[in-house]
C-alpha cells in the first residue's frame, strides 16, 4: 500500500479527517524550509504538500507567488526540492509527501528522470497545476509506472459531464479546489463545500481533500466534517512571510513559529 | 496534419501543432477554454458571424488596408521591391483590432459582459478597450508597470476609452507578468468574463482563433500583390513577439512553396548578451501560459525576462504554430537588434513619411540587410503591423537629447 493510501486508511480508522499543509521548498532559505518540513508531522500535518518553486505561478495568489520568488532568490530549484524530500525521508518513512507545482521545471528536467529521482527521494504524489487531464498523460503515465500518484484537481467549474474525464486516471486522492480563484483569496461556504463533496462522492471512491481559502482551525474542522482532508497553504506561507525580518531573512525561531501555527490549525481535525 | 498535403490544417482537435500548443491550464479554467472553443466552432460555421465581422472590418476598422509600394525605401535598400502591408492604417493604428473585433463579436454571442486582456505595448489594450467602448462592455486591461511607464500615451487612450488599466508589478512588470495576472482574474471571474488574448499564443483555441482573425492580412495581401505584380511575392517578412501579425500575413501563403517566409524576432541588445526576446533563436521548448512552445528559460526551467526596446515584442515565448513552422523549416526565423530597429524606424519615417511602430521596424531592419543581395526582380511584402506614434518618446530617448534638437 502506498504511503498516501496507508495514511488515509489510518485516518479513517482514527475516525477523523487529515490536515494537509503546503509550504514552498526553499522558502525563505534552505535550512529554515528543511526545519519546517521536518517538524510538520509532529506539528500535526498528516500529509505534506511541498511546493516546487516556479517563476510564473499563474494559479496562485500573491502569498504563494512571493514564496516561490523568495525560494528562487535563495537558490532553490527542482534538485534542491528533491534533496529536501530525501533528508525528510531519512527521518520519517510514513508521512506522505506530495510535490505541487507547474509543469515547466519538470519538463525542463526531463519527465522520466524527474519521476525516477522523485521516487528515489521518497515522493508519493504529484500535483501539477497546469496539467489538466487533456495534457497530463505525458507525466502521469511515467509517474504511475514508477509508483507515484498523479493527483488531479477538480473545481466548481468541473461539471457533471466533465468529472468522469478528470477522475478517469485519478490516483491517491482527489483535490477539490473549493473556489473559482487563485490560492489564498476567498473561502467557500460550508454549504457549497458540502454539495461539492456529495457530488464528488458519487463519482469516486478515492479520498477527498478540500483546499483554497482555508485559514483557521474552525474552517478546517468544518471541512473535516465533510471531506477526508483539509488543505492549508497560503495561511501558513503568510505566517512565515510575516515573521521575516526587515531584510527578508528568517530570524532565529521562525521555523518554530510556523510549526506552532500548524499545531493550532491541526486542532481542527483532532478531537480534544 | 501533413497527411492533408497542406500546412494550413492545424491544429489537431486537441490544439496541437506537432508537439506544440495544447491546453496547459488549471482545471478551473478548462471548462471555460472548452466553452470558448465550442462557441468559436459554432461561430465559424455561421455565415451570419462572418458577415457581421466583415461588415465591422470594412466600415469600422477601415479594411482592406492598402498594400503600398515603398519606392524610396526600395531605392535606398538597392534591391528587392519593397511593399508595405499597411496595418498601421487600421482604426487604432495596428493589426490588433482585426483580432479584437472577431473576439468581441464572439464574446457577445457567448453572453459575456466583462472583457479582460493583457497588453505589452498597449496596442492590444487600446484595440480591446476600443471594441469594448463600441459595444458597451466593461473592460479591464492588465499591463506591466514597466510598460505603463514606457507606453504612457496608450495607457491614457485606454482610460479615455473607459477601460480600467491594472498595473502589474510582479516580475519585471512586462507582458508575461500581465498575462499571469489576466489568467488569475479569469479564474476568479469565470461567470461573466471573457479573456481576449491578443496574440497567437495561450491555450487552444486561442492560437488558432487569433490566427484565423488575422489571416485577413494575408488574404488581402495575396489579392493585392497579384493585382500589382501579376504574381505571388518572392518573400514575406514580419516581426514576431507572440507572432499574430506574422501569422496573419504568412498563413495564406504557407502552401505556396515558392514564397520565402521570414519571421523577425527581437534581438534586443544582441543574442549573445542574453538581453533579447528571441524565443526561437535563444530559447527552447517549454510550457507556459497554456501552451507548449519555445521559451526563454533557465536550465532549471524558470522563465527568463525578455528584453526588447519594443514593448510589443518583449515576451519570452512565441505562438505555438510558429514553433512548429520553425521545427519543420517552412518559415525562416531571424532577428534584428534594438539599434537596427531604431535605424529602420528613422529611415522609414524620413523616406516614406510613415512612422512605423518599433515592432514593425524590426521587419524593415531585416529587409534592409538582405534587399540588395536579393536583387531588383525580387518582390518582398513586409507587414507594417502598426504605427509608431506611441514610440516617439522611446526613440527620442534611445537617440539621446541631441537628436531631439531641443524638442524634449
Amino acid at each position: 500500500m502506498s504511503r498516501i493510501a496507508a495514511r488515509f486508511a489510518a485516518l479513517k480508522a482514527e475516525g477523523r479527517a487529515g490536515l494537509v499543509t503546503f509550504t514552498t521548498a526553499g522558502d525563505p532559505d534552505a535550512a529554515t524550509s528543511q526545519a519546517i518540513l521536518d517538524g510538520l508531522p509532529a506539528a500535526g500535518a498528516d500529509l505534506i504538500e511541498l511546493g516546487m518553486p516556479f517563476s510564473d505561478p499563474m494559479a496562485d495568489g500573491p502569498a504563494i507567488q512571493a514564496a516561490s520568488l523568495r525560494a528562487l532568490a535563495a537558490g532553490a530549484g527542482l534538485a534542491s526540492t528533491l534533496e529536501m524530500v530525501s533528508r525528510f525521508r531519512a527521518k520519517d518513512d510514513a508521512t506522505p509527501i506530495i510535490l505541487m507545482g507547474y509543469y515547466n521545471p519538470i519538463y525542463a528536467h526531463g519527465v522520466e528522470a524527474f519521476c525516477r529521482e522523485a521516487a528515489a527521494a521518497g515522493v508519493d504524489g504529484l500535483i501539477v497545476v497546469d496539467l489538466p487531464p487533456e495534457e497530463a498523460e505525458e507525466l502521469a503515465g511515467p509517474a504511475r509506472r514508477i509508483g507515484i500518484d498523479f493527483i488531479f484537481l477538480t473545481a466548481p467549474t468541473t461539471d457533471e459531464a466533465r468529472l468522469p474525464t478528470v477522475l478517469e486516471h485519478a490516483a491517491g486522492f482527489v483535490y477539490y479546489v473549493s473556489i473559482t480563484g487563485v490560492t489564498g483569496t476567498a473561502s467557500a461556504s460550508r454549504e457549497a463545500i458540502a454539495a461539492a463533496v456529495a457530488r464528488l462522492r458519487r463519482h469516486t471512491s478515492l479520498p477527498l481533500a478540500v483546499g483554497f481559502g482555508l485559514k483557521t482551525a474552525k474552517q478546517i474542522a468544518e471541512v473535516g466534517d465533510l471531506a477526508d482532508a483539509a488543505v492549508v497553504g497560503s495561511a501558513i506561507v503568510q505566517r512565515l512571510a510575516s515573521g521575516l525580518d526587515a531584510a527578508g531573512k528568517a530570524p532565529p525561531g521562525l521555523a518554530g513559529e510556523v510549526l506552532g501555527f500548524v499545531k493550532e490549525l491541526s486542532a481542527g481535525v483532532r478531537k480534544s | 496534419m501533413e497527411t492533408l498535403n497542406t500546412l494550413r490544417a492545424g491544429p489537431d482537435e486537441n490544439g496541437h501543432f506537432g508537439i506544440f500548443g495544447g491546453r496547459y491550464v488549471a482545471e478551473t479554467l478548462m471548462p471555460l477554454i472548452l466553452s470558448v472553443e465550442r462557441a468559436y466552432t459554432q461561430a465559424k460555421a455561421d455565415p451570419a458571424f462572418a458577415a457581421e465581422l466583415a461588415s465591422y472590418l470594412k466600415h469600422y476598422v477601415g479594411r482592406p488596408s492598402p498594400l503600398y509600394f515603398a519606392r524610396r525605401l526600395t531605392e535606398a535598400f538597392g534591391g528587392a521591391k519593397i511593399y508595405l502591408k499597411r496595418e498601421d492604417l487600421n482604426h487604432t493604428g495596428a493589426h490588433k483590432v482585426n483580432n479584437c473585433m472577431g473576439q468581441v463579436l464572439l464574446a457577445r454571442r457567448m453572453g459575456k459582459s466583462r472583457i479582460i486582456a493583457e497588453t505589452g505595448a498597449g496596442q492590444h489594450g487600446v484595440a480591446t478597450a476600443t471594441v469594448c467602448a463600441l459595444f458597451g462592455l466593461k473592460c479591464v486591461i492588465y499591463m506591466g508597470a514597466t510598460d505603463i511607464e514606457r507606453q504612457a500615451p496608450n495607457v491614457y487612450r485606454m482610460k479615455l476609452l473607459g477601460a480600467e488599466v491594472k498595473p502589474v508589478t510582479a516580475g519585471a512588470g512586462t507582458l508575461k507578468d500581465a498575462m499571469n495576472d489576466a489568467l488569475r482574474d479569469w479564474v476568479a471571474n469565470v461567470e461573466d468574463t471573457y479573456y481576449m488574448i491578443g496574440t497567437v499564443a495561450g491555450p487552444h483555441p486561442y492560437p488558432a482563433m487569433v490566427r484565423d482573425f488575422q489571416t485577413v492580412i494575408g488574404d488581402e495581401a495575396r489579392g493585392q500583390i497579384m493585382e500589382a505584380e501579376g504574381r505571388l511575392p518572392d518573400s514575406l517578412v514580419a516581426c514576431i513577439g507572440g507572432g499574430s501579425n506574422a501569422m496573419g500575413l504568412f498563413h495564406p501563403f504557407l502552401d505556396d512553396r515558392s514564397v520565402r517566409i521570414i519571421g523577425v524576432e527581437a534581438a534586443g541588445h544582441g543574442l549573445s548578451t542574453g538581453q533579447h526576446a528571441a524565443s526561437l533563436k535563444g530559447g527552447r521548448p517549454g510550457v507556459l501560459h497554456g501552451n507548449r512552445t519555445y521559451l526563454l528559460q533557465t536550465a532549471d526551467g524558470q522563465i527568463n525576462e525578455a528584453h526588447s526596446i519594443s514593448a510589443g515584442l518583449d515576451y519570452p515565448g512565441i505562438g505555438p504554430e510558429h514553433a512548429w513552422l520553425h521545427e519543420i523549416g517552412r518559415v525562416e526565423y531571424v532577428s534584428a537588434t534594438d539599434d537596427q530597429a531604431v535605424e529602420a524606424f528613422q529611415l522609414t519615417t524620413r523616406l516614406e513619411g510613415i512612422i512605423p511602430a518599433l515592432e514593425s521596424s524590426h521587419a524593415i531592419a531585416y529587409a534592409k540587410t538582405v534587399a540588395e543581395d536579393l536583387g531588383k526582380h525580387h518582390v518582398m511584402v513586409i507587414s507594417l503591423s502598426g504605427r509608431g506614434d506611441k514610440d516617439v518618446a522611446t526613440v527620442a530617448k534611445a537617440l539621446g537629447d541631441n537628436a531631439l534638437g531641443g524638442l524634449s
